[in-house]
């Protein structure tokens, strides 16, 4: 069992990077935490969570949802009600407990928006979360008692009752609360997966009849899978409360189910870790190319549609691939072809780039009253020549990828091919 | 009766532009197991091109040219995207549309810029037809409903009196078996593809200038349009003909309509506030709940009756 012991250091090795993490941009002249790094760090915490949680029903149970914000910006409305409860009133109880309240949340609803929405599969099941995540987005614009309309619910997470004393007045006690919930939630929910529950939720995914002649019922399986998913998607919430104080309609907008979906594709759906990739990604993406470009969205999107397309399994897809040809030792037979096609895709990602940002410099940026420079090089949009560097590199880029990628595939197919033989050898 | 006529009208013309749209993305869904999420930016993007096309040649051209550029866009997608992804099942079809929405809507910010672009109604049929009741209905109306008919007339004629008519209502009942008969599935599944889109973009040039033509059209569309797809039903036309009327009808005379639950609720006696228990549900007036209603009938019919109302298979 060499595996199981190296997923082991793995969970050693990722909580020890996230406890570090924060005093590496941790300045020392000032002796302050970077706060942009510090908020960063906890979105990715979250996202983890929330991609993870969501992945429990597509990647899990297969079961594509448009609306899993729901259950996570509900679990933020609970956890904001519970903490402007838990102020007011001055009932003791400490803030270390509160993704519990959250959860809980998530959980309650996720019992009433499963019981509707796991009647059906698949594509019904997609359409109907849909529909509930419409509802209940322009319902929470609407009721103001609950949701606060546009301005949302804003609490205060200094409660002054803790575990451990701290007053949570700093960014980086924060962090470590939520470190601390993220380790817990990803260890239940991997957890999870060994539980009978989650070995049902891969079956009927798989085989939706031979489940039922086995004597289960998929639709209690798929009730039960989407409830549990609900309790890590509140946490997910309620950490996101924590963080940021303020709840709004965004919390539970399609957008951001669009964002776990998004992450977990990126990542990959069929392992369990992927989505943890992903949720990283989509978040450096989403702070990291924000500040450089208003067209991250527009990035993130085609990156999307190259992995729906090329790599169903997502990155985590991509890497397993390499296993039979790293098992047979032939991994390194691989470099040369990888530097061959990574220049053409360089180039065309150049080109795709420049002018994408060309673009809505012309019609966004240049409105602004922005000047386009990239480092201190000042690219005029008005003249030809960048338009005709961004366009001639993605052309040629483009058809050089495509020539690349041949040769690469013919090397690629071969190693596949002595690794299959070799490994049927060994058997 | 003023109200109710001039809204009945109305209802008609924005349930007749939900058809244009609806009726590509049925026959798409129902044909391929695709839910086009690109369906309703096939619909801004005809906007866009409208606006475009009509700053230079005039409206009537764009009328005929958008939808064309539309329809050339959706045989691209369908031939080198949809096709490839194909292979890894219909959830991946179905992510694949949804990030080429996400992507379309980016590149129209990009293209367009944020705001609204101003897509006038040509001046030559910017006047007044007649006048119900004092209130006048503009001719443009008529014009939309006038276009909207003659697409239904041209669908109908085509789904029944054309060989690849027959082939395309083959493939909605019997995916499989017109496959097994040797037929050319995949060049019927452009083709409809193609169409569905064109269909959309012809909805938007027409429905650009009656709404406003922004980016953010797609989302607020795409929704309703899925709402009318799957309650008229898989295969069925005729019921996302009804769905599309219906739809059409409930969202305008909710927003005329300016009732509440707790108007209801005073005519037997009982006086609902806002402080009362659910007093917020219940005072809350018809019209804030229009939005919401579409959403309400979806989710009531995927619950009880998962095929749509004339649909012939489950969703």
């Amino acid at each position: 069992m060499r595996t199981r012991t190296d997923l082991r250091w793995i969970w050693v090795i990722a909580l020890a990077i996230a406890l570090v993490l924060p005093w590496i941009f941790f300045d020392w002249k000032t002796s302050r935490h970077s706060g942009f790094v510090l908020t960063m760090l906890s979105e990715i915490g979250l996202m983890i969570v929330f991609a993870l949680s969501f992945n429990m029903q597509m990647g899990q149970a297969g079961l594509l949802s448009f609306g899993h914000a729901v259950l996570f910006g509900l679990g933020g409305y609970t956890t904001a009600h519970a903490l402007n409860a838990i102020r007011t009133s001055g009932i003791w109880f400490p803030l270390e407990l509160v993704p519990l309240i959250g959860g809980m949340g998530g959980l309650a609803f996720g019992v009433v928006i499963g019981y509707i929405a796991t009647k059906q599969r698949a594509t019904a099941f997609a359409m109907i979360t849909m529909g509930l995540s419409e509802l209940v987005g322009a319902a929470a614009l609407m009721f103001m008692t609950f949701f606060g309309g546009e301005s949302g619910i804003t609490t205060d997470r200094m409660i002054e009752s803790s575990l451990v004393g701290a007053s949570y007045s700093a960014p980086w006690q924060v962090y470590y609360l939520i470190v601390f919930w993220v380790f817990v939630s990803v260890a239940l929910m991997w957890l999870h997966t060994q539980t009978p529950l989650g070995k049902m939720a891969n079956a009927q995914r798989d085989n939706f009849e031979r489940t039922q002649f086995v004597g289960y019922d998929p639709q209690l399986i798929r009730f039960w899978q989407f409830v549990v998913s609900g309790f890590f998607a509140g946490i997910a919430g309620s950490l996101y409360t924590i963080v940021y104080e303020i709840v709004t309609y965004d919390a539970l907008a399609a957008s951001k189910s669009a964002n776990a979906l998004l992450a977990s594709y990126i990542g990959g759906v069929g392992g369990f870790f992927g989505p943890v990739l992903g949720a990283t990604l989509v978040v450096l993406m989403q702070s990291g190319l924000s500040l450089l470009s208003n067209s991250w969205v527009l990035y993130i999107g085609v990156l999307f549609i190259v992995m729906v397309m090329y790599a169903p399994g997502g990155i985590v897809g991509l890497l397993g691939q390499h296993a039979p040809i790293a098992r047979i030792g032939r991994l390194h037979e691989l470099v040369l072809p990888y530097v061959r096609i990574l220049v053409p895709a360089l180039i065309t990602v150049f080109g795709f780039v420049l002018l994408v940002e060309l673009t809505s410099f012309v019609t966004i940026g240049a409105t602004q009253g922005k000047k386009f420079k990239v480092g201190s090089l000042m690219i005029d949009a008005a003249t030809a020549q960048p338009w005709m560097l961004a366009i001639g590199a993605l052309l040629i880029g483009g058809l050089w990828l495509r020539l690349a990628s041949r040769g690469f595939m013919r090397v690629w197919d071969g190693l596949i091919e002595e690794a299959k033989t070799l490994g049927g050898a060994a058997r | 009766m003023e109200v109710f006529l001039v809204s009945l009208l109305n209802g008609l013309v924005y349930g007749m532009l939900l058809f244009m749209l609806a009726s590509g993305l049925t026959l798409i869904f129902s044909m391929m197991g695709v839910l086009n999420f690109a369906h309703a930016s096939a619909f801004m993007l005809g906007a866009y091109f409208a606006y475009s096309i009509s700053l230079i040649a005039g409206f009537w051209v764009a009328l005929f040219d958008a939808p064309i550029l539309c329809g050339l866009l959706g045989a691209a997608i369908e031939r080198f995207g949809l096709r490839r992804v194909h292979r890894n099942g219909h959830v991946a079809e179905l992510l694949f549309t949804f990030g080429l929405a996400m992507v379309i809507e980016k590149v129209v910010q990009m293209s367009w810029g944020l705001l609204a672009v101003p897509y006038r109604i040509p001046a030559g049929l910017d006047f007044p037809l007649f006048s119900v009741y004092g209130t006048q209905f503009p001719a443009y109306r008529a014009f939309m409903l006038l276009i909207s008919g003659l697409m239904f007339l041209a669908i109908w004629l085509a789904l029944t009196r054309t060989r690849v008519g027959l082939v395309i209502q083959a493939s909605l009942t019997h995916p499989e078996m017109a496959r097994a008969l040797g037929h050319d599935v995949p060049k019927v599944f452009t083709l409809v593809f193609a169409s569905g889109m064109a269909l959309a973009g012809l909805a938007g040039v027409i429905g650009g200038n009656y709404q406003t033509t922004s980016p953010s059209m797609a989302v607020t569309m795409g929704p309703i349009v899925f709402v009318v797809v799957v309650f008229g039903g898989l295969g069925s036309l005729l019921g996302c003909f009804i769905a599309s009327l219906l739809m059409g009808l409930i969202q305008t005379f909710a927003v005329v309509l300016d009732y509440s639950a707790a108007d209801l609720l005073a005519n037997v006696g009982l006086t609902v506030t806002r402080s009362s228990p659910f007093g917020e549900l219940l005072t809350m007036p018809l019209p804030r709940i229009g939005a919401l209603l579409p959403y309400i009938l979806l989710v009531l019919i995927l619950w009880f009756r998962p095929r749509g109302l004339m649909g012939t298979r489950d969703t």
